[in-house]
């Protein structure tokens, strides 16, 4: 075992913890944690733009782009959140831009803008050019520049290694803790894969910026290690979950493999068709038709084929019609996205329409946390030296449906805030908290068990049935059938679990070991996530129940927090609504706890969500 | 070792856009864990893999349903990340952009870890010299005085100029087929000079100098043999090679 001590420690090196990186080392000694390299991670499959109000191109204010982030969420975004983020956008683009990003540009060399769903003028005009853009690349460029930068500032990384464990001082899934009482996060315990050992990392302040879940969904356009690992630490150590049940499914992945088509090339005029050639977003949002926010169109898509107009043999896709855009321009602005179709699919999309399917692309939900980047413990404490920011958080900006290029946005706004908070809070600490005697027996406990089970089921199979479970019953379309379904079948599936076996047993660069230890991760976030979307009886955003069609703001407009407890604490969680944020669900050796936390409303009241 | 698994996983649904009937394909991959043995071994799989299958699916359905211990490096699985850089039929590509039924699946296709970076182990190679080199070229705007209130402007032209060498994903598919890297490791290599080119070629960037004075060594961009395997290489397709030629002849016209 090593131990290292720094002010602050950052797991994950993706667009939110190496902005947080730029901020924190400047003042702090900083120490960033990845389980991969940090150019592999998956800000750099981010593709069409970053919203900024720049008003470049036309006229734009950000109260605009702070309204339609709130209406693109159907009104479960904390809106002084969305405020925050929509005014400092404006800086992290030029921030962006003075680091080196190769944004384009427009006639007069300023920063050049783009449409994108959901992003309107004056309130839902019009469609307005508000995403900055560097091709259909930008992700890749925010991941380059942000690195390009740490490397400039001489950041310390430590590559391939896999938090496993987060240390407190309380323990919160069993202790009965005050409200106001004071719990510090102490430090994180990592896995080295290239020599198998066990690192403790102590810290006055750490951020998780460990990014999404996406690989709970068979059709995903998520990487492979987009495995939840952050959410599902804090969530293990009792922390709340928040908005679970709010996925996003991109409507334009390719079909049968779930690789991301830009939204850029419906901004660019790619327009979406059923097998009668019809452009049929035309009835489902009459004034901003392909570009309506993604849950919407991906519901009109799974609508489309599900009523017989899909495309293709058997029916099962709808098309995205780039031919009536002229080649240099497909050429100029979506080079990455048509080469995709070109090398999966064999398809030219200059003379062919591209078969497309919804794909499973982003957690809305997460850990939650208060604009400065604090994590909390329920409806309103905060865990002191805890910090979040990027998709692994729920702030909420995207409440229950996250608008087209709000993601690279939010990493850079909250990544920022939390980096900056984190390292002021750390300057504050004189000294490290104590952990605890021996910090690393969760892990090698759990390291041990698995790799020691001499024999059991393939990893692979049980990641394969939990796949196939949420895709057939947690995905565009849901109902209280599906979802217990659903439920059952994790209940099953952590079961199984238990006695998964690995075949390699050594200690050098163990894949395989890992892979198990992902597996864990993906069974608790789909837990939550499933559970979350049992209670929510009601339709919003990206959770659309068939037997609750319609947003119940009477009794629904919370946000949910969800617990993991031991089966003989309460039934009630902080913030429980008799009826409405009361689930229980046991899952043997312990249970969901379900509560709620009130949503912020600044200047908007809710209303009917039309595009 | 030859073993032989039904397709399960990870195929498109029969009847999507561009399937094709399923075949079986065997993957000759070049095997070492130190931890086993000193020596690297070569060994065949046999899978059933589908029209739209990669290499990289392939690799999986080994690791998933045969043999566990395979390693190799991964994560995006659609050519973004740069992760999975090996020697596919003695050629570097990212496994999870080469489709099987492209690499003419009748023959054994082999897989081997690239060459020129120690082998830790099986495909995983250590990248550490490789991100050495990049680091070392000063891949990073360098600008003096006072910085603007808003964006620096450029001329959608000037971006255009460094635009092809901004696609790099760091993969090391093209300095790992640099004959010159492989016979000497400290040579920078074609991704290192990629992305100082990304720089000197960015009318934003005052830093020209520094770098084509770094690259300027004797294990500098003087080293290339233009052998052009690293524009082969490259999975992002860019033309490595002319980069490369481009810095050179900055380093002749611009003063020092």
């Amino acid at each position: 075992m090593q131990t290292h001590q720094y002010d602050v420690v950052i797991v994950g090196a993706g667009g939110a913890g190496m902005r947080a990186a730029l901020e924190a080392s400047k003042g702090a000694r900083t120490a960033v944690i990845s389980k991969l390299y940090p150019t592999r991670s998956h800000t750099g499959a981010a593709q069409g733009g970053m919203c900024a109000a720049l008003a470049n191109v036309e006229e734009d204010n950000w109260e605009w782009h702070t309204f339609d982030t709130i209406k693109g969420g159907d009104y479960l975004v904390d809106q002084d959140a969305a405020e925050v983020m929509a005014k400092e956008a404006i800086d992290a683009v030029l921030d962006l831009e003075r680091m080196g990003l190769p944004f384009n540009r427009t006639p007069e060399g300023r920063i050049d803008q783009r449409r994108f769903g959901g992003h309107t003028r004056n309130h839902g005009e019009a469609a307005v050019r508000r995403a900055c853009y560097a091709a259909d690349r930008t992700g890749h460029m925010i991941l380059q520049t942000l690195y390009q930068n740490c490397v400039k500032q001489d950041v310390e990384f430590f590559n391939e290694f896999y938090v496993l464990d987060l240390l407190t001082d309380h323990d919160l899934t069993t202790e009965d803790i005050e409200d106001g009482a004071e719990v510090n996060a102490t430090g994180v315990v990592a896995y080295d894969l290239a020599s198998g050992e066990i690192h403790v990392f102590q810290a006055k302040a750490i951020i998780f910026a460990t990014g999404g879940a996406g690989k709970i969904f068979k059709t995903t356009s998520n990487a492979h290690t987009l495995t939840g690992d952050g959410m599902a630490l804090a969530y293990r150590r009792g922390l709340p979950l928040e908005d679970m049940e709010f996925f996003q499914f991109h409507p334009t992945g390719l079909a049968g493999l779930g690789i991301l088509l830009s939204e850029a090339a419906r901004g660019e005029g790619g327009i979406l068709r059923n097998s009668e050639g019809e452009r049929f977003m035309e009835r489902y949002a009459p004034t901003i038709k392909d570009l309506a926010p993604r849950d919407i169109v991906a519901r009109s898509m799974a609508n489309e084929v599900r009523e017989g107009r899909g495309a293709g043999p058997d029916k099962d896709y709808v098309l995205l019609d780039l031919t009536h855009l002229e080649p240099a321009h497909i050429d100029a602005k979506l080079p990455d996205i048509t080469e995709f179709a070109r090398t999966y699919l064999g398809i030219e999309p200059y003379t062919e329409p591209v078969p497309v399917y919804p794909t499973a692309h982003y957690a809305m939900g997460g850990v939650p946390t208060n604009i400065e980047g604090e994590v909390l413990r329920d409806g309103h404490n905060v865990v002191k030296g805890l910090y979040a920011a990027g998709e692994v958080a729920c702030v909420s900006v995207h409440g229950s449906n996250r608008l087209g290029t709000n993601s690279l946005l939010d990493i850079n706004v909250f990544g920022k805030r939390s980096g900056r908070s984190a390292a002021a809070y750390a300057q504050t600490v004189e000294q490290h908290l104590p952990i605890p005697e021996n910090p690393t027996a969760r892990v090698e406990a759990q390291l041990s068990e698995m790799r020691d089970r001499p024999e059991g089921e393939r990893v692979a199979e049980v990641r394969k049935a939990l796949q196939e479970t949420m895709d057939a019953n947690a995905q565009v379309f849901r109902t209280q059938e599906s979802l217990e379904q659903a439920a059952a079948d994790i209940r099953e599936l952590q079961k199984r679990y238990k006695n998964v076996s690995v075949q390699d047993k050594g200690t050098l660069f163990n894949t395989d070991l890992l892979e198990a230890i992902e597996l864990g991760f993906l069974l608790d976030i789909a837990e939550v996530t499933v559970v979350a979307a049992l209670n929510r009886r009601e339709s919003r955003g990206g959770h659309y129940r068939e037997d609750y069609p319609d947003r119940d703001d009477t009794n629904y407009m919370l946000h949910t927090m969800a617990y993991r407890r031991p089966t003989s604490a309460p039934d009630a969680a902080d913030g429980h609504v008799e009826g409405y944020f009361d689930h229980v669900e046991d899952f043997g050796d312990y249970k969901v706890v379900l509560g709620s936390k009130t949503v912020t409303q600044t200047r908007y009241e809710p209303m009917e969500r039309k595009y | 070792m030859t073993a032989v698994v039904e397709n399960t996983a990870n195929a498109a649904p029969d009847g999507q856009a561009g399937a094709v009937a399923s075949f079986e394909v065997t993957l000759k991959i070049r095997r070492f864990n130190p931890e086993v043995s000193d020596e690297a071994t070569w060994e065949e799989h046999t899978v059933t893999a589908h029209g739209t299958d990669r290499v990289l699916d392939a690799l999986h359905k080994i690791k998933w349903e045969l043999d566990g211990s395979l390693t190799f490096r991964r994560s995006c699985a659609h050519g973004v990340c740069g992760s999975d850089a090996v020697r596919i039929n003695g050629r570097n590509r990212l496994a999870c952009k080469t489709l099987l039924k492209d690499v003419n699946p009748d023959k054994p296709i082999t897989v081997e870890p690239i060459k020129g970076l120690p082998v830790i182990k099986d495909l995983v190679v250590d990248m550490e010299p490789f991100f050495a080199s990049y680091r070392e070229i000063m891949p990073f705007l360098i600008t003096s005085g006072n910085e603007p209130s808003r964006e620096n402007i450029q001329s959608q032209a000037d971006r255009d100029r460094f635009d092809d060498t901004t696609k790099c994903i760091l993969c090391a598919a093209c300095t790992s087929s640099c004959p010159v890297f492989w016979t000497d490791g400290q040579y920078f290599g074609p991704a290192a000079i990629v992305n100082a080119h990304r720089f000197i070629f960015d009318s934003r960037d005052e830093g020209a100098t520094q770098r084509l004075e770094i690259l300027n060594d004797k294990e500098g961009v003087w080293r290339c043999r233009t052998t052009f395997n690293c524009t082969e290489a490259c999975p992002r397709g860019i033309e490595v090679t002319k980069a490369i030629q481009e810095v050179k002849r900055a380093m002749i016209t611009r003063a020092f």
